[in-house]
């Protein structure tokens, strides 16, 4: 029972603090801070508890908002994470990382200013951890079954909690040094801080979840002879296999992928080595440089906030399509999920936004290093073809090109092969509605089964994949939850 | 039914009533009447009296009806002395020989079958049965009958009459009077029962003659009747109203004993008890073993007959027949703190072993000598009487109907609720009474010596043992996981806690919600349901009102008396040895009293027997099953082994043994002690986990329980407060508030049934089963109706199961996290219950209409329709049969009729302005308007501009019962007019718009206050009953000839036969509801309980319709969550012309199904008045249209392909529908669509749906004399008068003739004054209703009920002839009827006399002077002034929110106590000089002047003083709101402006 005139008394909608510019790019710690419990309370209030809570339904685990918005609202945190817990394992994942698609679908959202959705949940996690109210579930009986996750992104981590407290025996295989997947290294140290992933391993391992690090599935071991030793397994490789730029200088030196100047840029925040894998000529930093960072999605702030706190000349983010609307447009209407300008905390920070650009070359300093960019500006058209403005053509100066186009699906490894895995055109492992891969008793989820996509339908598939391995291991139907469905997609015209 | 029930063969023998068939079920059927009775204090037998009975029951003919064929009459008939005289001499003329003395025959007429040999075998047998009885059979006389009077139909079933004399033979030669009835009765019951025979009567004291007939047939059918030898003192005439037109000749009035006008509610469970009680039942009186009479209630009789059947039983074992009425009949004694002491003993003595027989009536009985009246304790019928200086006394239904000189009645009266006219004729002796002078017999009189019969007093106080008065036991606290893992056993969910108990709990009501429920049936849902979802509130609608818990408590009792039973036909001190509880729900401490009500060394005797409802889970329905049977047989053993109380307890499962449903333990106990006779014995407990809500109390109770401990929902309460929702509230007070909202809420139930007492409520069973098997409901819920089948004991078996296996999972372990399943009912959550209107839906519907694409609507529609994957409705069960399967042939889409046709058949839903914003509403108008579509106003008026405006006026003007703005203008400019007589959300409820809600400009559109909160009561105020419901649609039909009137009903079983009846009073359109339709605020119990799906009712109701002949003069509209054009074929198809949609245009107009309308806080500016939330509203007429073209446009695809070319073509052509293939569904595989399906076979060019205009007799108005006599006021607005007669048979006068003057003058109506009409005589019903402004009536002599409802302006004046012997006591006699001024917004009424029930109530403007009230006068009053100068009922000022009332000495008592506590209600002297003194005196004066009223002008005599004998009563807010808005005007700011309204915001909230 909210509120009823919570969003009346309390008609705008306050966030969380941001540590000021200067400040915060001096280090690497998170952006945001903890937000005054009383405003906290008062925000949860504009809560209106909807009879259709879109919100609930925008959120692809099916969070019960409205319910723990209450429990905000009334202070009763311990109950909040109760009705948190129930439908995500990770609310400081998603708290930090989610773009929150709730909140665009929130009601409010249609003539207000949404509820601060995402805020909540973390505050409700945060209070959690403060207080010790998180604490292993170890399963009370084993069902002696055995599965193992390959993969310890966020969709690898949620399916294995889920099997583990099932009574599963689950062992977590990771390529890398350390847990976590993308949120590891792939997202910078400042969106959030590494130890919030520790915290969530330890309590796992307490819950008798193994965890098998730097184990390179398909190159280390032969993944069908590792499959044949599980009841079952669940892929959660993610989608790695970035898109290209095809254009001359691609191969110059100074011009990267996203992903391999990222986790650099988050080993340097944890004081952390490169890692010795890292080629010579891919070791970077952007001290000093001209950066461009051509993509305007999450991974070309994402790149942009980290460039930024290496003190670098300029930096310049480049965008083939038009600025984007500053508000909803007739097709994207609410409840979806819009495209709109949006500013993330990255680009408060610095760096100029160009639009309609096209990259046509990269320029080689003569020394096989990358010296500039050429670009043109470009007309979008109804159809989506492009086509160039004549003169439009200018020159960047730039040291350092850091690639961020979005990914094309399950990286390129011999594990597909090893599995006799079908893929899809999308580059995506071909799944049926039990979340099962063209080999019986093996299952993917996260984005290699789905293709890139948000930290939430990652652990919303983690979760709902236990649902059906578990069905698979007892055969009897499952009582996990599934909150979503392999072919689920977010509501769009 | 049950195998061992003997039905009566004579009742089918002559009844054209056809078998079950389809949804049809002849167990619905109800009827309604007019009654009448004509006694003479000391004139001795006449032929006169016959006569004028005739005549009376001539003028009552408008209170029956007649069928398809006007000459079939639905029933009429007479009662009377036997005709000593007359039979004697015809027995002698026909040859039979000499009859012997007076007292010593017993005579009555037979119906025989219509064959000789039958009639020869049926003749002899009853010869032998007399025989064996003790009687001789002295022969049979043929008694002649005009048989080519009756229609064909009526015809069809006829039996050949004869009367049977029988006389006393060998021990019993020579017996007379009531002695020789004792033996008569044996026989008239044995041959009924095993004879193709039936007597209308068999009485040495009485004779009936009746049949199928109508009033003015009676006489000339039976010659007998005109024979100038027959004569009779008194008589008893009766008209039936029947909702069918199916010819019963047995069940036409009078029985035996009555004849009764109403409809018994309780009677299921009436039965039931009395069929239990059998087994007890001993009388010396009657010789030999009494179950050669039973069961006593004849299976397939009549509410009145069986009334009639326990009522001969209790006189002819020993009691007077006053004695065995009060018993049936009390009157509301439980909360009447001002009765005798020795009365109410009196009452509560009896009411230990009879429950009341709780339903609206007027009872006429007759024993031959005494003869009387009593009305119900709602005084729900009208009875009005005079008496003559030469001692006639004649009562009927309506004044008028014998004409009788002015200067001849000394005195007129009515019956009052719970009084009862006695007159004793003095007859001449039969059975050894003596002959003595006649007299009435005062109430106070016959109740006194009644009550002195026995030491009542002395008994009931030793023998009532009160729970109050029990020791206080130990409270036991549970733990936190413990009340959690029995909350998983019994299904609890989160939402339940938030949503149901903790509203409960912190505020003692039950929660509210708004919109309409659009989750799947309990069998169509996927989930496991409780037992109790399967069941469905039935609700009284049309043939019986609702009643009014709130407003009316005082004739309600909650109280209970329960334990053993004895003997029924005696009285001892040992019959009212009973336990009794103030309530029927019970606490923990409560239930330990009980319990130990033996062992706690109290003497009582009272031994408790608990029985264990577990079951062991894994066994299944099997299980199920075989534990049930065992347990009634420990319970049969306790009962033997001496028990007096059992205690049903499902407390205690573990991992193995699992709850029985508390509700199918509970019946299948009652109904196997009901059977083995034993349940009187004992009183049932039941402790119950798995109750949490009203609708499951109240569904215990229903079903045979006293009382109910909710010890879960009480425990998880006490939770609630030491974690979570409730924390920190006070436990006791908390569980406290939870069972009174329970035990309310119950009591809200019942009066939705209109039922008043939970004694009489008691295994009552007013529910119906949808979704659950006929075996099973066989077996286990005997005598409950479920149409479909459904699930059986398996499923329910499953159901436990599954939500047992949460609490104790049957292997690994429960889900980190999740305690309780999420719920999703009431709100949607993406685990919970589908619902139609998700975010999906609501986005794609939504989206299509504001971008125009029709490809996204279609997928919208396409998830609506598409239910292969999930069950949602009962038409998602359905498929259409292709063209080719039906023998047509697809049509091409272009030679389907256009969009713009098809839409015209689509209509917007009543959404009152005031529950929906200025813009919503408009926003709907302009479209429907638009599109040549109809939208419809609600029940909050219509706004003068709007109404004028052909662009934004609503084309259906609906007529609810608060009847706000229904003015004259009103009325006029409709193109219809709906009368709501109940609302899918909400059936039997009234509504109410809070205070807050009420801004000055819905305070304007309704004739109202702003800030001050409106009630719409319950029922319609002049609908009691199916001829009430004629009589409003004739008043609608003269307001507004041209317009066509509709009739909303609700869908539930038996809506059909309500439909009949409907169509029988003439109405134009019946409009069938969802149980799925919206509403700004109602009851979770209600949205979620109450009411059935249109697929059933549209079905029955076209089913039904055509059975009777009536489809084709009445058409059929459909509305409840139609969403598609699919749904709108499929309604075509099951019979419905016409369509109705609410929630879908609001959701195009931005409703995002917030259910928050009741909170005055949408955010979208759909359902609120808060003008920052309007301008949010973001709705265009445009969206609408689309919407409606798009609908239209899927229509015409479907018609198609059916093979269709317009929606006519296809309306009632169920032959293209068929039941979907292959739905594998744990629930709904075991429904049985077929009822749904079945096609009535018509006769030959009989239509299917509506082609002939119904005849609603307005040729004979009156009204046309009254319009042709002003027509030089219409012409050039000349002043005119005249004079003319009035009889009662003149219905609704003035009427006609104020639509003139509303369409002439405008809505102001004339100048004053411009018509003045006189009338003389006694006037039929609604007298001056809608009278607008410029026209006086003015009636000399005496007027019927419903005198100036709706008063829009003009002036009534009633007032006794100038030679009525009474004039100078004009105060003491009754001049009109009840419900006087209903909804009148202004004008004036002054009545020199008293009137009845409910007079002035929700006036909201005119000004009424009258010289006494009946019960519940100023009821919801909202504005306007009363002037009492004489006595007032009791709860006077119910519900009144505004105006005033100056009360002459006002007896302090009589005022509604609840009001008067919470200080709502302020009453205050007259203070000389003031304001208010200044209106009474003015009002006196006009009183005095217009009427030469008596007391007027007496006290005007008296000058200032006379002032300080009244009372002003004004309610609070009303005065404190006006005070301020007139204090505005003063200082000369804007009243309706933001400043004022927040002042007034603050004043009333306190």
């Amino acid at each position: 029972m909210a509120d009823p005139r919570g969003f009346l008394t309390v008609p705008t909608r306050q966030n969380a603090p941001r540590r000021p510019v200067p400040v915060r790019i001096r280090d690497w710690h998170e952006v945001y801070q903890q937000v005054d419990g009383a405003v906290l309370r008062e925000q949860a209030g504009r809560c209106m508890d909807c009879g259709v809570p879109f919100c609930h339904n925008g959120c692809p685990l099916g969070n019960l908002i409205p319910e723990w918005n209450d429990l905000t609202r009334r202070g009763d945190f311990r109950e909040a994470i109760e009705q948190l817990h129930a439908t995500n394992n990770f609310p400081e994942f998603t708290g930090k990382l989610c773009p929150a698609p709730c909140e665009s679908a929130c009601v409010l959202g249609i003539n207000q200013d949404a509820v601060t959705i995402k805020l909540v949940e973390e505050s409700i996690i945060d209070r959690a951890w403060e207080n010790d109210w998180v604490q292993p579930l170890p399963p009370e009986r084993l069902t002696g079954k055995t599965v193992a996750v390959i993969g310890s992104g966020p969709a690898g981590l949620a399916a294995a909690q889920q099997l583990t407290r099932a009574g599963h025996t689950v062992a977590v295989y990771e390529r890398d040094d350390a847990l976590g997947g993308l949120m590891r290294y792939g997202v910078p140290e400042y969106k959030m801080e590494k130890k919030h992933i520790d915290r969530r391993i330890q309590q796992m391992q307490a819950e008798g979840t193994r965890f098998r690090t730097t184990v390179d599935v398909g190159v280390d071991v032969d993944a069908a002879r590792l499959a044949d030793r599980y009841d079952a397994v669940v892929l959660a490789v993610g989608a790695l296999q970035p898109r290209e730029l095809d254009v001359p200088g691609r191969d110059l030196r100074g011009v990267l992928q996203a992903m391999e100047y990222l986790p650099q840029g988050n080993k340097e925040a944890l004081g952390l080595p490169v890692p010795s894998w890292v080629p010579e000529d891919k070791r970077v930093s952007a001290e000093g440089k001209d950066v461009v960072i051509i993509g305007a999605g999450d991974t070309g702030a994402d790149c942009l906030g980290t460039v930024l706190r290496q003190n670098p000349r300029s930096v310049t983010q480049l965008a083939i399509g038009p600025t984007p609307p500053a508000d909803r447009t007739g097709n994207q209407p609410w409840p979806t999920y819009p495209l709109v300008f949006r500013t993330s905390s990255a680009h408060e920070e610095g760096g100029e936004r160009v639009y309609t650009a096209s990259t046509t070359e990269l320029v080689d300093d003569g020394e096989g290093g990358v010296a500039a960019l050429r670009m043109v500006e470009v007309v979008r058209h109804p159809d989506r073809s492009y086509t160039v403005v004549e003169g439009s053509e200018r020159e960047l100066p730039a040291q350092l090109v850091l690639l961020a186009l979005g990914f094309a699906g399950v990286q390129k490894m011999p594990m597909v092969e090893q599995l006799g895995l079908e893929v899809g055109r999308d580059g995506a492992i071909v799944r049926d509605e039990r979340w099962q891969t063209s080999r019986p008793g093996t299952f993917v989820v996260g984005d290699a089964g789905r293709g890139a996509s948000l930290i939430v339908w990652a652990i919303a598939e983690g979760r709902a994949a236990a649902a059906a391995v578990d069905e698979h291991l007892t055969g009897r139907p499952s009582t996990l939850p599934a909150p979503v469905t392999p072919h689920a997609r977010p509501l769009v015209v | 039914m049950a195998p061992d029930q003997r039905t009566s063969r004579a009742l089918a023998r002559f009844s054209a009533q056809p078998e079950a068939q389809g949804l049809y079920d002849p167990s619905a059927e109800k009827d309604a009447c007019g009654v009448a009775f004509v006694a003479h204090l000391h004139s001795g037998p006449t032929h006169e009296v016959v006569q004028q009975a005739l005549t009376a029951l001539r003028n009552l003919d408008h209170r029956g009806a007649v069928g398809a064929e006007v000459d079939s009459g639905d029933g009429a008939g007479i009662l009377m002395q036997v005709p000593d005289a007359f039979l004697r001499e015809t027995w002698k003329d026909a040859g039979l020989g000499e009859l012997p003395a007076p007292g010593r025959y017993a005579v009555g007429l037979g119906f025989l079958p219509d064959d000789d040999e039958e009639e020869a075998v049926a003749k002899a047998e009853i010869a032998a049965t007399a025989a064996e009885e003790g009687l001789r059979v002295l022969g049979w006389r043929e008694v002649p009958v005009t048989a080519s009077l009756v229609g064909q139909t009526a015809r069809s079933c006829m039996p050949r009459f004869r009367h049977l004399v029988v006389t006393g033979a060998g021990m019993r030669e020579g017996v007379e009077g009531l002695e020789l009835d004792r033996l008569a009765f044996v026989l008239r019951k044995r041959a009924e029962r095993e004879l193709d025979v039936y007597f209308a009567s068999l009485s040495s004291r009485t004779l009936v003659y009746k049949g199928m007939l109508t009033t003015g047939q009676l006489e000339p059918f039976f010659p007998d009747l005109s024979d100038h030898r027959i004569a009779t003192q008194l008589a008893i005439v009766h008209s039936r109203f029947s909702t069918n037109t199916f010819p019963s000749w047995p069940l036409a009035h009078p029985f035996r004993y009555i004849a009764h006008n109403g409809e018994i509610n309780t009677v299921r469970g009436n039965r039931n008890w009395m069929r239990a009680r059998e087994s007890q039942l001993a009388t010396d009186l009657i010789d030999g073993d009494l179950s050669r009479l039973f069961p006593i209630c004849t299976p397939g009789a009549s509410d009145s007959a069986s009334f009639d059947e326990v009522l001969e039983l209790l006189h002819l074992t020993g009691r007077s027949l006053p004695h065995a009425v009060l018993m049936m009949i009390p009157e509301a004694w439980e909360n009447h703190a001002q009765m005798d002491a020795a009365r109410r003993a009196f009452y509560a003595f009896h009411a230990s072993f009879m429950e009341a027989w709780d339903g609206p009536a007027a009872v006429t009985f007759t024993d031959g000598r005494l003869i009387g009246a009593v009305l119900d304790r709602n005084g729900l019928r009208p009875s009005r009487y005079w008496v003559t200086d030469d001692g006639l006394v004649v009562l009927a239904s309506e004044v008028g109907v014998l004409d009788i000189a002015p200067e001849r009645v000394v005195s007129k009266g009515r019956l009052q609720p719970g009084r009862m006219l006695l007159i004793d004729t003095g007859a001449p002796s039969v059975g050894g009474e003596p002959a003595s002078p006649g007299r009435i017999i005062p109430d106070d009189e016959v109740k006194g010596q009644l009550a002195a019969e026995h030491p009542y007093q002395e008994w009931v106080e030793a023998g009532i043992i009160k729970l109050e008065d029990l020791p206080e036991r130990e409270h036991v606290l549970h733990t936190h996981a413990s009340v959690t893992r029995r909350q998983q056993a019994f299904g609890y969910t989160e939402e339940e806690l938030r949503l149901i108990l903790a509203p409960m709990a912190a505020n003692g009501a039950e929660p509210v919600g708004s919109m309409g429920t659009d989750t799947p049936i309990a069998v169509l849902s996927e989930r496991p349901r409780l037992l109790f979802d399967y069941f469905t509130q039935l609700f009284a609608q049309v043939t019986n009102p609702p009643l009014d818990a709130i407003r009316e408590e005082v004739v309600t009792s909650l109280g209970v008396e329960m334990g053993p039973e004895h003997n029924a036909l005696t009285a001892s001190a040992e019959h009212c040895r009973q336990l009794r509880l103030p309530f029927p729900v019970v606490d923990n401490d409560e239930l330990a009293k009980i319990t130990h009500l033996d062992a706690d060394g109290e003497g009582t005797g009272f031994a408790t027997v608990r029985v264990r409802g577990l079951y062991r889970v894994a066994g299944g329905g099997e299980e199920l099953e075989r534990r049930l049977l065992e347990i009634c047989a420990e319970v049969s053993a306790a009962i033997d082994g001496g028990a007096r109380f059992v205690l049903l307890s499902d407390r205690d499962g573990d991992a193995v043994w699992a709850p029985i449903p508390s509700l199918l333990l509970t019946s299948a106990v009652h109904h196997h002690l009901l059977r083995e006779k034993t349940r009187t014995q004992v009183g049932l407990v039941v402790e119950a986990g798995d109750v949490r809500e009203v609708h499951h109390v109240a569904l215990l109770i229903g079903f045979g329980a006293a009382c109910v401990n909710p010890y879960l929902a009480m425990e998880s309460v006490e939770d609630l407060t030491r974690h979570g929702l409730l924390e920190g509230s006070d436990p006791q007070q908390c569980v406290r508030n939870l069972i009174y909202a329970l035990g309310k809420g119950v009591l809200k139930v019942m009066s939705k049934m209109g039922i008043s007492t939970v004694a009489s409520y008691r295994g009552a069973q007013v529910f119906e089963a949808i979704g659950l098997s006929q075996e099973l409901v066989d077996r286990w819920f005997t005598g409950t109706t479920s149409q479909l089948g459904g699930v059986g004991l398996d499923v329910v078996a499953a159901e436990v199961a599954a939500r047992h296996a949460r609490a104790y999972p049957v292997e690994g372990t429960a889900p980190a996290h999740r305690r309780l399943d999420v719920g999703g009912e009431y709100q949607w959550k993406r685990e919970g219950e589908p619902h139609l209107f998700d975010p999906e839906t609501v986005f794609r519907l939504q989206h299509a209409t504001r971008a125009r694409r029709y490809d996204v609507f279609q997928q919208y529609t396409s998830r609506v329709d598409e239910q292969s994957e999930r069950l949602m409705t009962l038409r998602g069960l359905f498929a259409f049969k292709e063209a080719a399967a039906t023998g047509r042939q697809p049509v091409p889409l272009d030679e389907v009729e256009p969009v713009s046709e098809i839409v015209k058949r689509f209509s917007t839903g009543a959404m009152s302005y005031g529950s929906i914003s200025a813009e919503a509403h408009e926003t709907l108008a302009v479209a429907m308007n638009r599109l040549g579509a109809k939208s419809n106003t609600g029940e909050g008026g219509e706004d003068v501009e709007r109404l004028l405006d052909p662009e934004r006026r609503s084309a259906i003007k609906q007529i609810a019962s608060g009847r706000f703005g229904v003015t004259s203008a009103y009325l006029t400019h409709a193109t219809d007019l709906q009368i709501k007589m109940a609302q899918g959300a909400k059936p039997g409820e009234g509504g109410q718009l809070p205070g807050p809600k009420v801004y000055p400009n819905i305070a304007k559109t309704r004739h109202a206050t702003p800030g001050v909160g409106l009630i719409s009561p319950p029922p319609h105020h002049d609908i009691y009953s199916i001829e009430d419901l004629a009589q409003l649609i004739h008043d609608l039909k003269n307001a507004n000839p041209a317009a066509r009137i509709h009739t909303k009903l609700v869908s539930e079983v038996g809506v059909g036969t309500v439909a009949a009846g409907v169509a029988k009073a003439h109405s134009d359109v019946v409009l069938v509801s969802g149980h799925d339709g919206g509403t700004g605020a109602a009851p979770l119990t209600s949205l979620k309980h109450a009411g059935a799906p249109w697929e059933l009712g549209l079905a029955e109701t076209q089913q039904t319709l055509l059975l009777n002949g009536l489809r084709d003069r009445v058409s059929v509209q459909v509305d409840g969550a139609l969403k598609t054009g699919r749904d709108v074929v499929v309604a075509a198809l099951l019979g419905a012309e016409e369509y109705g949609f609410s929630t879908a245009p609001l959701v195009v107009s931005g409703c995002i199904m917030m259910r928050v309308c009741q909170l005055d806080t949408c955010p979208v500016g759909v359902a609120t008045q808060n003008p920052v939330l309007r301008e949010r509203f973001t709705g265009k007429p445009e969206f609408v249209v689309t919407f409606f073209e798009y609908l239209a446009e899927e229509v015409r695809e479907h018609l198609a392909a059916l093979g269709f070319r317009s929606l006519d073509e296809a309306v009632g052509q169920v032959g293209s529908l068929d039941v979907r293939r292959a739905v594998d569904h744990w629930k709904a595989s075991g429904l049985d669509l077929s009822p749904v399906l079945a096609d009535v076979e018509v006769a030959d060019g009989a239509s299917r749906r509506q082609l002939v205009s119904q005849d609603h007799g307005l040729e004979k108005a009156l009204d046309h004399q009254l319009i042709a006599a002003s027509r030089a006021a219409f012409d050039s607005g000349e002043r005119v008068s005249a004079t003319f007669a009035v009889r009662n048979v003149n219905r609704t006068v003035g009427t006609m003739l104020g639509h003139e003057v509303t369409k002439r003058f405008g809505p102001d109506g004339a100048p004053d004054g411009t018509i003045d009409l006189t009338l003389v005589g006694s006037a039929g019903q609604s007298f001056g209703a809608f009278l607008p402004a410029g026209v006086t009536l003015r009636l000399v002599g005496d007027a019927n009920d419903y005198v100036g409802k709706g008063l829009s302006g003009g002036r009534v004046v009633v007032r006794p002839h100038e030679s009525a012997p009474f004039l100078r006591d004009a105060a003491d006699n009754v001049v009109a009827g009840n419900t006087v001024g209903y909804g009148a917004t202004s004008g004036e009424v002054f009545l020199s006399g008293r009137v009845g029930e409910r007079f002035a109530v929700r006036n909201s403007g005119a000004s009424i002077v009258v010289e006494g009230t009946g019960d519940h006068a100023c009821e919801y009053m909202t504005g306007g002034t009363v002037v009492v100068l004489g006595e007032t009922g009791r709860n006077l000022g119910a519900g009144m929110s505004g105006g005033r009332a100056f009360v002459l000495d006002l007896e302090p008592e009589k005022l509604n106590g609840a009001a008067v506590r919470s200080g709502e209600l302020v009453s205050s002297p007259v203070a000389p000089g003031s304001a208010e003194a200044e209106l009474l005196s003015s009002l006196l004066a006009r009183h005095a002047e217009e009427t030469g009223s008596a007391v007027a002008t007496a006290l005007l005599s008296e000058g200032e003083t006379a002032l300080e004998r009244f009372t002003a009563l004004v309610p609070r807010d009303f005065a404190r709101v006006t005070a301020l808005r007139e204090q505005a005007a003063a200082e000369g700011n804007d009243p309706d402006g933001e400043g004022v309204w927040l002042q007034i915001m603050e004043a009333v909230r306190g």
